[in-house]
């Protein structure tokens, strides 16, 4: 980025310089002063520019403010309640985003860990170790797969994951549900008659669902990353004496850490925001649910998406509250995305 | 069994990198061996088989004879940890410490990375498959759902409605965000300072406005407020704040790869900015701004949450996006599933097949046109190019020949010097003008 900062500066200093040979005879006296006239047609032009910017802006501060404001008014009635109630009656006055807010993050959480490795791997594989014959193929397919939409994740989430994973979490939560977040209630695992539908619509099968979904976006940030590796270290890696994973660990990660903890981030913003998917598998509970293989979690997302229709003034002012609660979380996670990438060496060119 | 070779640090002539494999090879009569090339060794293989082979039948000791466990899942992560270590210890035996590191790494990379193509590969592949059913009857893409209940088997109804209403309500919020968005981008690069690095600002903030809240949004503001009711429009209004940040983003990443050298030549050769802007800057990014909106656009269709919305659902056919509710393929798909009946299901994986063909098309389309770098023109762009500057040689070639001949009779002040010195001095005919046709 800062090349390209700097290329900017450099054309303004050009434009500037346009003006120079309209200046006067006064060039004797001192050092010259600079101005452009850029005429009429160019005047125009920037302001039709400013104006779309402007009204891009416009556009974009609306959606925020209205947000706020619409989210005031609950806010203002829930005050600091609204962050510690797991309930959700607005019209009964109970009503908070902890239950929510735990289940998005936990959601998101198990996306991301599930994601990252898949991602990492996929990314070294693209830029170090598949024949470069087949590496045009691979970044194009992964890209495509960015671009799949959400509901066929979730459709193949509800349909066909759900079912196929259940023996998998029962035998997790059996063998190692002496770990809290992975015991479930109700579940007696010596009992082999027992019922697997306890194991159904969790925190763990929405998450791994979402982590597909995002794995690409990930995927496709950091092999960007990788790929920009200078190759003067890499030969020189290589010169030293390194094995392949010997130049990977000491010139490729190092280089592209910045972009790797971009890219998660920008994933991490993807899952928080996920609806579709989510709202297809979960089934919403409105208690603070940390077990993650236990049936039945929630998001605000999905939250949204069940209670708009039937909402009341106030219901929607709270609902508001819940989507401006989620929007400052993917905002936070990706600001600091964004400055951790500008910060890094390999933030030149990524799309984080 | 045998120790790795890595030990005895003692004799630098033992300390060099020997092919346990090559060493007894018998040296040539030049008095030199001839090294093998390959990368990829016999031993190397051997290794792979060997320990899969263990790995697999250790597993099924432990899940058949030893221990209580069963399922696919349990055994293949089983068999890959074991298949790990016994990988390892078989490298061991003729390699030193790093190159175990390396293989290793390098095993577990190609794995990973694997597994998630192939699990990518299978959502998609899932879902064309499920689809199987409702694809193939060809009323499904001809008639609307008004006349099909939940409980008519497919050979009634269809998603044309849905089709129709995707097309206008991507095609209104491209209309709405494509100008706003492309205009914006120029102005954040070719208007710097401190009100655009504000706009730049803003503008990724609102990429992380999750698609929820922009549904919400409209439909406080559109649906509550202003009273337009659900329609397709309203859909629009939600898709296009949802986009309008992303094709702005992507944009900006176009437009700032654009050379600045070329800027500059155009700045030095006296151009003003608009015409910088016009001539130079967007015709050089063009092909990636097609790909941005694009990709944008393929974004914005396959979103779901925002349309839930806003734009309501209904069973019929409603090609006005302005008056009542309008449904679209992600929402159909998305009521369809809703529905316990396997008709309806699989009417869903139906549209969501379709709908998947769409994005993959949109995808297609952004690949053949963009792709390449600014500036890189295709064949026929460079033919194109070379055309118009012969074109060029030859009309300059021609004014010299008619300033040449005809003589004093025209009013332009050079003939005089034309007249004595008939070889021009400027190599425009260096092209000849007979060669100008193809």
């Amino acid at each position: 980025m800062g090349v390209l900062r700097r290329t900017g500066e450099r054309t303004i200093a050009a434009q500037r310089s346009v003006g120079l040979a309209t200046e006067g005879p006064a060039a004797d006296e001192g050092p010259r002063g600079l101005y452009a006239d850029p005429g009429l047609p160019d005047r125009i032009f920037r302001g039709v520019a400013r104006g779309g910017g402007g009204l891009v802006l416009a556009v974009m501060l609306l959606v925020g403010g209205f947000l706020l404001y619409r989210a005031w008014q609950a806010l203002d009635r829930a005050g600091w309640s609204f962050l510690t109630t797991a309930a959700w009656e607005p019209d009964a006055g109970r009503f908070g985003i902890a239950a929510v807010i735990v289940g998005t993050v936990l959601i998101a959480l198990v996306a991301i860990v599930v994601a990252v490795p898949l991602a990492v791997c996929g990314a070294l594989y693209i830029s170090e170790y598949a024949p470069p014959g087949m590496r045009g193929t691979l970044i194009s397919v992964v890209d495509l797969m960015a671009a799949v939409p959400s509901v066929v994740y979730g459709l193949w989430g509800l349909f066909f994951f759900e079912g196929a994973v259940l023996p998998t979490a029962r035998w997790i939560a059996t063998y190692l549900g002496w770990f809290p977040p992975l015991g479930v209630i109700g579940a007696d695992p010596r009992d082999p008659l027992a019922t697997e539908t306890v194991y159904t619509s969790s925190t763990l099968i929405a998450g791994i669902v979402v982590a597909l979904m995002v794995a690409p976006i990930i995927c496709s940030v950091m092999r960007e990353v990788f790929t920009q590796a200078p190759a003067g270290e890499r030969e020189g890696a290589y010169a030293l004496g390194a094995t392949r994973w010997g130049m990977i660990r000491s010139v490729v990660l190092p280089f592209g850490k910045g972009g790797m903890i971009g890219g998660t981030m920008l994933g991490l913003g993807r899952a928080l925001g996920e609806t579709i998917a989510v709202y297809l598998i979960i089934s919403p509970v409105f208690q603070i649910q940390w077990h993650v293989l236990q049936s039945g979690t929630s998001s605000v997302s999905s939250l949204i998406a069940l209670r708009y229709g039937e909402a009341s003034p106030f219901g929607m002012s709270a609902l508001m509250a819940a989507g401006l609660a989620l929007f400052v979380m993917t905002l936070i996670v990706n600001f600091v995305a964004s400055s951790i990438v500008a910060r890094s060496r390999s933030g030149a060119a990524s799309d984080a | 069994m045998t120790l790795a070779p890595e030990s005895p640090p003692s004799v630098a002539e033992e300390r060099r990198t020997v092919l346990p494999a090559s060493r007894p090879r018998p040296v040539e009569p030049a008095g030199e061996r001839r090294r093998s090339l390959a990368l990829r060794r016999a031993t190397d293989t051997y290794a792979l088989l060997g320990s899969g082979a263990a790995a697999a039948s250790l597993t099924a000791l432990l899940f058949v004879w030893l221990l209580p466990f069963n399922g696919v899942i349990g055994f293949l992560v089983v068999a890959y940890a074991l298949f790990l270590g016994l990988y390892a210890l078989l490298v061991s035996f003729d390699e030193d410490g790093p190159t175990v590191r390396d293989r290793l790494a390098g095993v577990v990379v190609r794995t990973v990375g694997l597994v998630m193509v192939v699990a990518l590969a299978f959502v998609i592949v899932y879902t064309l498959w499920e689809g199987r059913r409702a694809l193939p009857h060809l009323n499904f893409f001809t008639e609307d759902m008004t006349l099909a209940g939940p409980l008519d088997p497919l050979s009634a109804g269809g998603i044309l409605h849905a089709i129709v209403g995707t097309l206008e309500q991507i095609l209104i919020a491209l209309v709405l965000t494509v100008p706003a968005g492309l205009v914006c981008a120029v102005f954040l690069n070719e208007v710097p300072g401190r009100f655009a690095r504000f706009v730049r600002t803003i503008v990724e903030a609102m990429t992380a406005l999750p698609s929820i809240v922009a549904g919400l949004f409209i439909y406080a503001t559109a649906i509550l407020a202003l009273g337009i009711g659900k329609s397709g429009l309203a859909a629009s209004l939600a898709l296009g704040v949802m986009m309008l940040p992303i094709i702005i983003r992507a944009a900006d990443v176009v437009i700032r790869l654009v050379p600045g050298s070329l800027r500059e030549a155009s700045y030095a050769l006296g151009t003003s900015r608009w015409r910088t802007a016009w001539h130079v800057v967007l015709p050089t990014a063009r092909s990636g701004l097609t790909t941005s909106v694009i990709l944008g656009t393929a974004r914005g269709v396959g979103e779901t949450s925002p349309v839930l919305l806003t734009a309501g659902f209904t069973a019929e056919m409603n090609a006005d996006p302005f008056n009542g509710p309008q449904v679209s393929l992600p929402l159909a798909t998305f009521e369809f599933v809703k529905s316990p009946e396997p008709a309806m299901i699989a009417r869903g994986f139906g549209t969501a097949a379709t709908l998947m063909a769409l994005v993959l098309l949109l995808f297609v389309l952004a690949r053949l046109i963009g792709g390449r770098a600014p500036g890189k023109l295709t064949r026929r762009q460079t033919h194109r190019r070379v055309l118009a500057s012969r074109r060029d040689a030859e009309r300059f070639a021609g004014r010299t020949h008619t300033r040449t001949h005809t003589g004093t009779g025209t009013a332009a002040p050079a003939p005089a010097a034309a007249a004595t010195s008939p070889a021009p001095t400027f190599p425009v005919p260096a092209v000849k003008p007979d060669r100008s046709t193809p």
